[in-house]
């Protein structure tokens, strides 16, 4: 932790039609920490993971309010999207094996911002794979499908595709949802690893996995933010709010 | 039988279903089993009554199958000197499906993939509502616009003398695949999940990128079935292209692009014309049965291609 400000969001609201599902919250995210978020389902974690890299945009009707900077900039005035979105990496709930072989899977982002080079390539995919720790399960069938991997396989492929570009931010989103446990840990381990790389924004609902990896934990819950603290105080046993603490040790949620 | 599994077996309650639900079930079942066989049974029988009323053809002595297939001199009721050559016919089709087929699946294509990804939800509405009605248009009303007004502007535009050729069939079959092959496509493009799309959305594609690396690939079976059912369609087509070609046997002269200009007959639209004409049981009536018979050949043909190439894609994936 750096104790720079890479995110900065500021009095967010988020309607979808005439509904509002954010009321207006602000928090910070610093340079290389893991952030976690946690929060019982529909309390609007993944569309506040989707106004960041501005992908809420094409769900009809949703309307946002406030201001999210990425290093300063406000994201809504970002020209050139696809630019932001590649600082961002985003990994969803459930494996997305794109209908590509699994070179092709993690190159396709390179290759979309225009790499080309076989070489160059060649050593990013392999690097990604083992930053994603598949590396050794894949090495000599590349060229397969990667919708043929096994559910855990495929979520650590999608990890790596989203480190292909290099983004600076990682938001991972429920990744362990559909993984059995060892690969959680194993994730997990990486994880660990590439925050010295990059900012890492993790939602999940596991309470322990936020406990387990994240520096500080935002508690969700029905689009505002209960309470915001250090893992220290936020795992302890008298946190700020006390629906924290029932919430984390299962009293209600 | 161990005791305990009979008393196990007693204790379960009995079944709660009627009996009315039990064999309704059964009678459903048989009944669905016909409608699916029944299928199978008139493609034979169609092939069996085609085949009969041609096969007596070949005991001829008017008739040769080299000359049928090879020869470009049609004439069935000539008194001297009757031929029964097809091959005019045969390059007519294919020149004008070909056509048709070469302007339409740009055309679809493009269309679905702007109608599925690129328009907003009341122009997509309203598009594919349209684009239905273009699909319900009765062929012989084509027929007549390729007649009367799409002629007139090939003649005005090439400056050649009959408007009604190659170029103008084509043209008018190419509109009335449009319709078909853009619906299919549409629907192959809407059944890739949006999953697909969000991840790479999230990966920094531009839309353009994400249509022709993810869609394009994810969806190539059903619009390879698009496409053929258009060339289906183009091979088939029967009234349109006897009203928009011209009608005359022959083989289309001049290359590269003169051939277009000229009038041509396909297989089908000969068929529609002499049928009627031909005294039944005689040679005449014989052969367009046989030319019937090529034509369920082809058409045959174009599907067994379309369900090995589909199958040999799935088989690399």
């Amino acid at each position: 932790m750096s104790g720079y400000k890479k995110v900065e969001v500021t009095d967010l609201r988020l309607s979808y039609e005439n509904q509002e599902v954010i009321h207006g919250i602000s928090f910070d995210i610093e340079q290389n920490e893991i952030f976690s978020i946690i929060g019982p389902a529909q309390s609007g974690k993944t569309s506040l993971l989707r106004c960041i890299n501005r992908t809420i945009e094409l769900s009809p009707g949703a309307t946002v309010s406030g201001s999210i900077k990425v290093d300063g900039e406000e994201v809504r005035d970002i020209h050139n999207v696809y630019e932001l979105r590649r600082r961002i990496g985003m990994v969803a709930p459930l494996p997305v094996g794109l209908p590509l072989s699994i070179y092709d899977n993690v190159a396709f982002a390179p290759r979309c911002s225009g790499l080309s080079s076989k070489s160059e390539l060649d050593s990013l995919v392999e690097r990604c794979l083992r930053q994603s720790a598949l590396w050794d399960e894949v090495k000599d069938r590349l060229d397969t499908l990667g919708t043929k991997l096994s559910g855990g396989q495929q979520q650590r492929l999608t990890i790596a595709r989203a480190l292909s570009h290099q983004p600076e931010i990682l938001c991972l989103d429920e990744f362990s949802i559909a993984i059995d446990p060892v690969t959680t840990m194993r994730i997990e381990d990486a994880l660990k690893e590439l925050r010295q790389e990059m900012t890492i924004i993790l939602v999940t609902n596991l309470v322990q996995q936020a406990r387990r990896l994240a520096n500080r934990t935002m508690f969700f819950w029905e689009g505002k933010v209960v309470e915001l603290d250090t893992n220290e105080v936020i795992f302890s046993d008298s946190p700020n709010d006390p629906r924290t603490y029932d919430y984390i040790n299962g009293i209600f949620g | 039988m161990p005791p305990n599994s009979v008393r196990f077996k007693a204790e379960r309650p009995p079944p709660r279903r009627s009996t009315i639900a039990v064999v309704g079930e059964s009678i459903l079942e048989t009944l669905i089993r016909l409608a699916g066989m029944s299928a199978i049974i008139f493609v034979l029988a169609i092939f069996y009554f085609i085949f009969k009323e041609a096969f007596p053809i070949f005991g001829s002595e008017e008739f040769s199958l080299g000359e049928f297939l090879f020869s470009t001199q049609w004439y069935p009721t000539s008194e001297t000197n009757v031929r029964y050559g097809i091959a005019a016919l045969i390059v007519g089709t294919m020149c004008v499906s070909g056509l048709a087929v070469v302007v339409a699946v740009p055309f679809s294509l493009g269309s679905a993939i702007y109608i599925s990804e690129f328009c907003g939800p009341m122009a997509k509405e309203a598009l594919k509502i349209i684009i239905e009605l273009l699909a319900a248009i009765p062929s012989v009303v084509w027929g007549f616009i390729g007649l009367t007004v799409t002629s007139a502007l090939v003649m005005k535009y090439t400056g050649a003398q009959v408007g009604i050729n190659v170029l103008n069939g084509g043209v008018i079959l190419a509109l009335m695949c449009v319709p078909i092959i853009t619906s299919i496509a549409e629907d192959a493009l809407k059944a890739v999940p949006d999953s697909y799309r969000e991840a790479a959305m999230a990966l920094g594609a531009t839309r353009w990128q994400i249509v022709y690396k993810i869609l394009l690939p994810a969806a190539k079976n059903g619009l390879l079935a698009a496409v053929l059912l258009g060339v289906g369609r183009a091979v088939g087509e029967t009234m349109a292209v006897l009203m928009a070609t011209g009608h005359a046997v022959q083989i289309p002269q001049g290359l590269p692009f003169g051939w277009i200009l000229d009038s041509v007959r396909t297989l089908t639209a000969n068929i529609a014309s002499e049928l009627g004409e031909a005294p039944t049981q005689s040679d005449h009536y014989r052969v367009l049965f046989l030319t019937g018979v090529l034509l369920f050949i082809i058409t045959f043909m174009v599907n067994l291609t379309a369900d090995l190439v589909v199958r040999g894609i799935r088989r690399k994936q």
